[in-house]
């Protein structure tokens, strides 16, 4: 497409020139009006584009730890600091255990002794395990410790260091029976705790979707006539699911061809004919303005606390009653939701949300404690 | 109106060259005979205060087969509306000008109950009320692993480092220096579908095809900036793109593509890209599966083998039916869907129909599309739209005219490798239904003889 396979083979013009900021525009000129110059070097005017990046800069970013560990700092954690930590920024999320399937899929599960001796999970052969748990997938330990390095936890990520990452990496580990509660991970042991990944040999690069030249896995044929004897629909959306994606009316152009159909009703009993379809519910009304059950949404509250039921954390309703006419509540909430907390509702801590603006906070824990209204 | 403005109104309309003559089709050829021979008389004002008032509260008559409520014509036609008798707005009243407020239903949209925290969730583009090929900016669908944020251009980097001879840093003073080029792509979530594998999940196009979305990108071909760093091509095969948020988004992208026609992008659609869709600068990689066309870019890695990162080793992994996961799945292949009529909207009237939808492959050219409305039995070969252009969507169109009996309406895709798109009963055979990603299974809708199109699978 950009032709540019070729010209990357050519000797790199100006490798030896330290690169500036400053862009050679004599340069540029002498190049564009010189008519003779062969088409085997094509004039690259901008070759001195960027600056070179100082091993500061390299260091503060490449953060990437690859299968055979390139890019592992040295360090190590243990698996009782690693149940520490992950009680204290982990397990609001992932349930204590590794087993929480509220906010995310689980961590840890579904793995067996015998997997990690033949690096295949064996129950996804079949389609009885509901849920894939991280441990099930993951081939590769490095990915463990690279994810949680550079994205976790959910909301600080980059906040760990590389003890603490050796830490929650080898807590994982135990959870998932690999490891002694005494166990220690460090980049001197992870390649043996590599050969014994339960999924270690379960990936396959064999297939057609790597590349653009890959041969597809499947071949239909273009028939144009009689091409099946029996159309029988096999699936279709459950009655129940009607509205479940909302009023699909509301989701098309009031004018045009079609409509969408209201599926706050059940289906009209026949073609409604062209007069009904005239009657319009199209209204110019300016959209709502977001209140703060927006803002309960938006800054993921929602997530831990429903109205009514108790998620990870405690709801709504819940959070109302208990406060009820307790003086200096409204302060005292505002500083746990900014700092995080424990123990008021169950073992599961809050995570501090030290993203919010004081407003913010003080709408949302106003809206909480008049019971989400 | 105030006093001030009514009188700017008042001074304007008297105005010589802001005069309009009053529109002489404003009442029907029959009711100007009418009213000439009788006059506007009470009964005939009465009908005319009453249309006027039926009109606002319909959309206008649709389908020109329509018999008139009333004889005399149409109240759109007959009454004076105000938008034809008052001043209206000035010139940049919007700045940033925003669709029309009749448009509001056509937004993106997050399918309930998909995701648990909206911050690593989707929101899916509106297709059943788009035309042509390109998205509008404003509803190209998203995808956040750990939210999205609008960086500060000025303090963004891209740094090229790994198996090259100068590790590079450069600014958006640099970048947006280079040699540009603009061209047009699709990009579709490898999971784009994938609530479709066991069975019907979602009701519209908008829930199951709409995670896709093409566009214009302008940018620098990154085999430029490879270049311009020296990149070792005889070990480097490999290139990680890395993200600036704090999922780190990062993806493995062989060297083939990467000096093929991958670019570093900044504009989309003739303007910066959104910061929803990777603002000041996204990775494009055509045909690829969007997940690889990793936002708000801050790093390219020159390497010597697959990183295996997390969302190319935990996550966007296919499971298949032997227990293996394929990894690095990352080409699109082609596949269609009809956008319109499409579930969940409701047909009024038996007649035509111009029967429209989007076929696209990341392989490279749409060289035919076939429709059939008989469930996949009988197929006849729709009208592709130009510009027809390698892996970006193609729109097609066909005549159909509803008898209103039960139908079924099928799409199948031919790209110019000659790959047929499959049905969704070949993709289980192969695949299992644990997949997720990479589902291009022919879509069928249902039109029922009440006129309600539903999702449907066939077989």
């Amino acid at each position: 497409m950009f032709k540019s396979a070729n010209v990357l083979m050519k000797p790199i013009l100006v490798s030896a020139v330290v690169a500036t900021t400053i862009f050679l525009s004599g340069t540029e000129v002498n190049a564009q009006t010189t008519p003779a110059t062969p088409a085997a070097s094509k004039p690259k005017p901008y070759m001195n584009m960027g600056r070179n990046a100082t091993p500061a800069e390299v260091a503060a970013w490449d953060i990437d730890v690859r299968p055979d560990f390139k890019g592992l700092p040295a360090g190590s954690g243990s698996v009782a600091k690693g149940q520490e930590l992950w009680e204290k920024q982990c397990a609001s999320c992932h349930g204590t255990f590794g087993e929480s399937n509220e906010v995310f899929t689980p961590i840890a599960g579904g793995t067996t002794k015998d997997d990690i001796k033949t690096g295949r999970v064996a129950s996804l052969m079949s389609d009885k395990q509901p849920q894939r748990t991280t441990i099930m997938k993951v081939a590769t330990i490095s990915t463990l410790w690279d994810y949680v390095h550079r994205a976790m936890p959910w909301n600080a990520p980059r906040s760990l260091t590389v003890d603490e990452t050796y830490s929650l990496v080898a807590f994982m580990l135990n959870l998932s029976e690999m490891v002694p509660d005494d166990f220690v991970l460090s980049n001197k042991n992870i390649a043996q705790v590599q050969g014994m990944m339960p999924n270690r040999n379960g990936m396959t690069q064999k297939h057609g979707l790597w590349t653009v030249k890959g041969a597809p896995d499947m071949k239909n044929t273009a028939c144009m006539v009689n091409c099946t004897q029996h159309v029988a629909i096999g699936s279709v959306l459950p009655d129940y699911a009607r509205n479940a994606h909302n009023n699909l009316a509301e989701q098309n152009r009031e004018y045009g061809p079609y409509r969408g159909a209201d599926t706050t009703k059940p289906p009209v009993a026949a073609l409604p004919s062209a007069g009904m379809m005239m009657v319009s519910t199209a209204s110019a009304a300016a959209p709502k303005a977001a209140g703060p059950a927006d803002l309960f949404k938006k800054e993921n509250c929602s997530a831990c606390h429903a109205p009514a039921a108790k998620l990870v954390g405690p709801s709504i309703a819940d959070v109302a009653n208990k406060y009820k006419g307790v003086a200096n509540a409204q302060a005292m909430l505002e500083k746990k939701v900014k700092a995080g907390g424990a123990g008021v509702w169950g073992a599961i801590p809050m995570p501090a949300q030290t993203q919010l603006s004081d407003t913010d906070n003080k709408t949302l824990v106003q809206w909480m404690l008049n019971g989400g209204k | 109106m105030n006093m001030s403005e009514r009188s700017k109104t008042m001074q304007s309309l008297s105005t010589p060259n802001l005069i309009r003559k009053a529109p002489e089709n404003f009442l029907s050829q029959e009711a100007i005979a009418q009213i000439n021979q009788h006059g506007a008389d009470e009964t005939r004002r009465g009908f005319l205060r009453k249309s006027f008032m039926a009109a606002l509260g319909s959309a206008g008559a649709v389908g020109s087969g329509l018999a008139l409520a009333n004889p005399q014509g149409d109240p759109a036609i007959l009454e004076k509306q105000i938008w034809q008798t008052t001043l209206g707005k000035n010139v940049a009243t919007e700045p940033y000008g925003t669709p029309s407020i009749y448009e509001k239903n056509l937004v993106r949209r997050e399918s309930p109950g998909l995701t648990r925290v909206s911050a690593a969730s989707v929101a899916f583009t509106p297709l059943q009320g788009l035309f042509g090929i390109i998205t509008p900016n404003g509803l190209h669908f998203e995808r956040h692993h750990q939210g999205w944020y609008n960086i500060d251009p000025n303090k963004h980097r891209l740094m090229i480092n790994g198996l090259v001879k100068n590790e590079k840093v450069f600014t958006m003073n640099d970048l947006m220096r280079l040699p540009s080029v603009s061209r047009i792509h699709f990009i579709e979530c490898g999971a784009n579908t994938g609530l479709e594998w066991g069975n019907v999940a979602v009701p519209t196009v908008q829930y199951t095809h709409g995670m896709l979305s093409c566009c214009e990108f302008t940018g620098v071909p990154l085999s430029t900036l490879l270049d311009i760093c020296g990149a070792d091509l005889k070990k480097g095969k490999y290139i990680l793109a890395e993200g600036g948020d704090g999922s780190g988004m990062t993806r493995t992208i062989s060297m083939e593509m990467a000096l093929d026609d991958v670019m570093v992008a900044w504009a989309m659609n003739g303007e910066m890209l959104r910061p929803e869709n990777g603002f000041p600068i996204r990775l494009v990689v055509p045909g690829v599966q969007g997940v690889s066309w990793v936002k708000w870019l801050r790093r390219i890695e020159v390497g010597d083998m697959p990183y295996a990162a997390k969302d190319e080793a935990i996550h966007y992994i296919d499971l298949m039916p032997d227990g293996l996961h394929r990894q690095y799945t990352s080409i699109q292949e082609c596949k269609s869907v009809i956008t319109t009529p499409s579930g969940g909207q409701q047909l009024f009237d038996k007649g035509y129909y111009n029967v429209s939808g989007l076929a696209w492959s990341g392989r490279g050219k749409i060289k035919r599309v076939d429709v059939s409305f008989d469930g996949g039995n009988n197929w006849r070969t729709a009208r592709l739209e130009t510009p027809i252009l390698t892996k970006a969507l193609t729109r097609f169109n066909i005549d159909w005219v509803w008898d209103g009996s039960p139908t079924i309406m099928q799409s199948r895709a031919i790209d110019d490798t000659g790959y047929v798109q499959p049905t969704i009963r070949q993709l289980r055979a192969v695949r299992g239904t644990r997949s997720i990603y990479h589902n291009n299974a022919i879509q069928s809708w249902k039109v029922d003889t009440n006129g309600e199109v539903s999702n449907v699978q066939v077989g």
